[in-house]
């Protein structure tokens, strides 16, 4: 038997995350299928176009992508920890030989599944049920990726940072579940973002939402729409530099804050 | 490097409470040890920080020749060495007891087969039930195999049998015998005095941050010597008289009724007598 590492340690609690979660019937519908509802509700009341050859189901699925990354990333490890600090599950591990660093590399590789699944769901749904076009182009696709894989990240984070607010495992929910449902409404996931009051667009583009949705916009919109954009065009450059800020904030407030037990 | 656990001088404080208070202590090796006390004496926080879970401050400790403080890699391998069960833990429901042993074993360099360690429990007819479906019992001996599963050479035992059935008890304590007679040290915590009465080859006694008195169960607080409560029924009324000389009281007391005593009773102090005295009593 080979000697355990801390990848090697990851990868299986990766695998033993990923089982659990499909068993957790509530984190199945909660984190997967609850981005479809909305969608299927938005996409039905709204059918009208808001630009030339933009429809605001191409409009709202660019925002559920962004928001996707904030529901598996953010959401998920936020309300997911404190019940695991709650259960024990985090002094019992404290207490093995396994590395901290696998213990986060396996809900990396949790968050990344869900995400990667959740995007292939909503742009499923798009296309069959509500007509949504896919990007063409290389680029766009690159920068989507892009976008995933500093986004996922940067929600990962700051869900690892923000999972010691709430005071316990049960309450967890209603203290990030307002925050995650505010920035949807302030960053033009469910409205359109320019045409939201000033004030609103101030505060929501201090945090890091606004930005993924309208890097998404930027992947999922026709350029033609750029000059709509509150800046009048898609700001890519600050786009990726302000997730890119809120990361490593992210990252400084997760190693200095993370407990591993209730005090 | 026979002593597994020496401790010398430990002190920790909550703000202006002394939690432990100068406490010191040694455990050999393949010896069951228990540690008694009442809640807020301290005992938590001197396991805690044997197991490296909590910073101390002050005082020499060492545990399997290693300071629990340490941080980093060094910690990692120290930790492949022992195995903590804690108390009340209520995780992994979504996992089968197969699946929970058999994952925490690939955090070891040189685990136990999870199958044997399941058997070894008692869950070999649960293996493939969900952790939530388990009883109390079975769930605390889930929470012993992932605790014994890296093959420790220390185990630490949190109140082990707390809401167990008597049956259950008594299984769970030659689970423990076992576990020592292959060759591991236990450290025990309980709040059960005929538990430590049954398992511990020394006992230690610790209230207000301070060991009062580590001894055997049988010795503890002057037992073997202490004056034997003899009682028996004069007439109306039950008699008892406490005798350091028993036998020479029952004798006599054979003489004076001619033949049986009526409801004739001898009995030494039980070790729960002597150690409420040692909390309760002169001690405090």
């Amino acid at each position: 038997m080979s000697k355990p590492t801390a990848l090697s340690i990851g990868l299986e609690r990766g695998k033993l995350e990923i089982k659990q979660f499909m068993r957790q019937r509530e984190s199945v519908v909660f984190t997967l299928l609850f981005p479809l509802i909305l969608l299927a509700i938005f996409g039905s009341v709204f059918s009208n176009s808001i630009a030339k050859g933009v429809t605001f189901s191409q409009y709202f699925v660019a925002g559920m992508i962004a928001s996707g990354m904030v529901n598996t990333g953010f959401q998920q490890l936020a309300i997911m920890i404190p019940m695991e600090r709650d259960f024990g599950t985090l002094k019992r591990l404290r207490g093995t030989p396994m590395p901290a660093s696998s213990y986060f590399i396996g809900k990396a590789i949790l968050v990344t599944l869900s995400m990667l699944v959740q995007v292939l769901l909503l742009l499923a749904a798009g296309v069959i049920f509500f007509g949504v076009n896919l990007p063409t182009s290389a680029n766009k696709w690159l920068l989507l990726a892009a976008l995933l894989v500093l986004g996922s990240t940067c929600s990962t984070v700051l869900g690892i940072a923000f999972s010691n607010v709430p005071k316990s495992g049960r309450g967890a929910s209603a203290v990030v579940s307002p925050v995650v449902i505010v920035l949807q409404f302030f960053s033009g996931v469910f409205f359109i973002f320019s045409d939201l009051p000033h004030w609103m667009q101030q505060v929501a583009a201090i945090f890091p939402l606004k930005w993924m949705t309208q890097g998404a916009r930027s992947v999922f919109l026709p350029d033609s729409f750029a000059q709509r954009e509150v800046a009048g065009n898609w700001e890519t450059g600050r786009t990726f530099a302000i997730i890119a800020v809120w990361l490593v904030l992210g990252l400084i407030w997760a190693i200095r804050s993370f407990k591993w037990e209730r005090d | 490097m026979s002593k597994v656990i020496s401790v010398a001088g430990l002190r920790k404080s909550y703000g202006s409470t002394k939690a432990v208070d100068g406490l010191a202590l040694e455990i050999e090796q393949g010896e069951i040890f228990a540690l008694l006390g009442p809640n807020g004496a301290g005992k938590t926080t001197t396991v805690e920080i044997l197991e490296g879970f909590r910073d101390r401050d002050s005082g020499e400790v060492k545990v399997l020749g290693f300071d629990p403080a340490t941080k980093g890699r060094a910690g990692q391998s120290w930790r492949d060495r022992i195995g903590i069960v804690l108390q009340s833990t209520n995780d992994a429901g979504d996992l089968t007891v197969l699946e929970s042993v058999s994952h925490f074993a690939k955090y070891y360099d040189n685990p136990k087969d999870a199958r044997d360690v399941i058997e070894l429990v008692g869950l070999t007819d649960k293996a493939d039930a969900l952790g939530r479906t388990l009883s109390g019992g079975q769930r605390r001996r889930l929470d012993v195999a992932l605790g014994i599963i890296g093959n420790p050479e220390l185990i630490f035992l949190d109140e082990p049998t707390t809401g167990f059935d008597p049956e259950a008890r008594r299984a769970f304590w030659l689970l423990v015998r076992k576990l020592r007679d292959e060759g591991a040290t236990i450290l025990l915590t309980t709040h059960y005095l005929d538990e430590a009465e049954a398992l511990a080859d020394r006992v230690a006694v610790i209230n207000h941050g301070q060991i009062i008195e580590i001894s055997t169960p049988d010795q503890l607080g002057g037992r073997a010597t202490s004056l034997a409560t003899v009682s028996w029924r004069d007439g109306q009324q039950l008699q008892t008289e406490k005798s350091a000389n028993p036998t020479e009281l029952v004798k006599k007391l054979g003489q004076q009724f001619g033949g049986e005593v009526p409801e004739l009773s001898v009995k030494r102090a039980s070790l729960e007598d002597i150690y409420l005295e040692m909390i309760c009593g002169t001690y405090e």
